[in-house]
């Protein structure tokens, strides 16, 4: 019952909007100086121009090629840049959570890193990787990293004392102290990162095409801006969104899997 | 008889964040016989549970000797089970891989970690709970988890650092009638830390009374109740009563000395 008004007023806020879109677009005059104009169909184009458009992609193919093999290269891209950093995130993060000396060392390059903005390495991996899927995958992978590493660095420095003493009491030594309570007390920390860092990850592999790119998706909303066809950017935008919201749907189903142990949350507060 | 436990002289100081030192014991003097089953009781803040980690090597002591079995400490030794105030079964192993996680420390299989471990949740009265995750357990469930993980490695030495204190009464004169029941079937020393003097008398031996921080032994009471005995109704025996009171004379001081100094701090 609940279920069901929130899918009804979910597609209520999606007919005004787009509807409102449309509609402004439609009484909109801009082209004739003095006459009444909202939204200039030429700068923010309208849904269903925007809708024409994905289907031309999808029947006809895009200038670049099939708009599938547009999706997928970005999808690689994406995926490709996302393992690579999350793994290094929590690699890093580990070892810096569990050594004291290491943390102390390392700690201020990280932040200096980190304060950098780190999309403009994109250019230096097309410089150095080349235009391939290396160079884009780089890009993602130093996006996802940061918020990775901070996210499971900081789970393993609050794991529970009192759950360490207890496991080196009952004769856990170091690596089964890592694998059997810090990693698992960490993980929570570090899926919730996962979150977030899927939606860099997609920023990365996008601005890496920018960059230079003949392929992918952030390839293709270059070209249509090149053009001047406001259209094919929200169509590419509007692609990106639901690759988005398929892996946010995987992380949460991976989530639950890996944090069974964790009592259901009891109001659902997650969008 | 010779000592399982010693601490002679033992001072331990902590380090504070904002860089000052801070006494938890000073000069602590203390014995545990085989077997002996002793409760440690003070005012809170005294230095109790710091005893306990000095026992069990998860904090060495910074003047003075801590000897188990004769042999100094150095870092945690097997034989060593300790029960923690908080809750520490781990929230990510079911029931049966949390009493398994010791023997699978130790080196026994999977397998046959798994089969010991159904053996003393069925000991602590949790059969058929295995598969659970602590979440799903009440607290008194999660304390028989924890019992049965720091039971099956087999301890000689079985440190307690007021274990029972989060349950309520019912639940927690059952849990410790099953905890004396199962102690009189191993050979384990026994330090109880509390604050309850009744609990105190009513399980063990021995009594150490601890003076306000830094914590120091005041006095020491043999306990000589008959066993087996049953905690909720030897409390109303003369004898306990006889026990109590002498205990509580010296408890009470320690107990407004430390209660006076809180005061203070917080105004």
């Amino acid at each position: 019952m609940r279920s069901l008004k929130v899918q009804g007023l979910r597609l209520a806020v999606a007919v005004v909007v787009l509807g409102g879109w449309q509609l402004g677009a439609q009484v909109s005059d801009c082209n004739t100086a003095g006459h009444f104009c909202v939204v200039d169909k030429f700068f923010w184009s309208q849904p269903s121009d925007i809708g024409l458009k994905l289907w031309t992609w999808i029947t006809e193919g895009t200038d670049l090629g099939p708009i599938w093999d547009q999706v997928l290269v970005t999808m690689q891209e994406t995926v490709g840049g996302f393992i690579v950093g999350s793994i290094l995130g929590v690699i890093f993060g580990v070892a810096l959570g569990r050594s004291r000396l290491l943390a102390d060392v390392m700690g201020p390059y990280i932040k200096a890193a980190n304060a950098i903005p780190r999309v403009v390495v994109g250019a230096l991996f097309a410089i150095s990787l080349g235009l391939d899927i290396k160079a884009k995958i780089a890009t993602a992978a130093i996006l996802v990293f940061f918020v990775v590493f901070f996210n499971a660095f900081q789970g393993v420095r609050e794991v529970d004392r009192n759950l360490i003493a207890n496991a080196r009491i009952l004769g856990a030594r170091d690596r089964q102290l890592t694998t059997e309570i810090i990693i698992p007390s960490a993980l929570s920390w570090i899926i919730a990162s996962l979150h977030t860092s899927f939606g860099l990850a997609l920023v990365g592999a996008v601005v890496g095409e920018l960059f230079g790119a003949t392929q992918g998706l952030g390839e293709l909303i270059y070209a249509a801006k090149n053009n001047f066809d406001a259209a094919g950017v929200f169509a590419g935008m509007a692609l990106l969104a639901a690759i988005a919201l398929v892996a946010e749907a995987l992380i949460t189903a991976l989530e639950n899997r890996l944090i069974r142990w964790r009592p259901p949350v009891v109001t659902e507060t997650r969008i | 008889m010779q000592s399982a436990i010693e601490l002679r002289g033992v001072t331990k100081r902590f380090l504070t964040p904002s860089g000052g030192v801070y006494t938890a014991l000073r000069d602590l003097t203390m014995a545990v016989g085989e077997g002996e089953f002793c409760a440690v009781v003070g005012p809170t803040g005294c230095g109790k549970s710091t005893t306990l980690a000095l026992i069990s090597g998860l904090e060495p002591a910074s003047e003075g000797e801590v000897a188990v079995f004769g042999k100094p400490v150095d870092g945690i030794a097997d034989g060593i089970g300790y029960m923690f105030q908080a809750d520490a079964v781990f929230p990510w192993k079911t029931v049966v891989e949390n009493v398994a996680a010791g023997p699978r420390y130790h080196g026994v299989s999977s397998r046959d970690a798994r089969d010991r471990a159904r053996e003393w949740i069925t000991r602590v009265g949790l059969a058929g709970f295995e598969d659970r995750y602590p979440y799903q357990l009440s607290g008194g469930m999660r304390k028989r988890v924890a019992l049965a993980q720091s039971l099956i490695n087999g301890p000689r030495i079985l440190l307690m650092d007021e274990p029972f204190s989060a349950l309520d009464v019912q639940t927690r004169s059952l849990m410790e009638n099953e905890l004396l029941g199962l102690w009189a079937a191993s050979s384990a020393s026994v330090v109880f830390v509390t604050h309850d003097l009744e609990e105190a008398i009513s399980l063990s031996d021995r009594v150490f009374v601890i003076t306000a921080g830094p914590g120091t032994v005041k006095s020491n009471y043999k306990v000589d109740l008959p066993r087996p005995r049953n905690v909720a109704e030897i409390r109303f025996q003369p004898h306990f009563i006889e026990i109590y009171e002498e205990i509580w004379k010296d408890l009470k001081d320690e107990v407004l000395v430390s209660y006076e100094r809180q005061k203070r701090g917080a105004a």
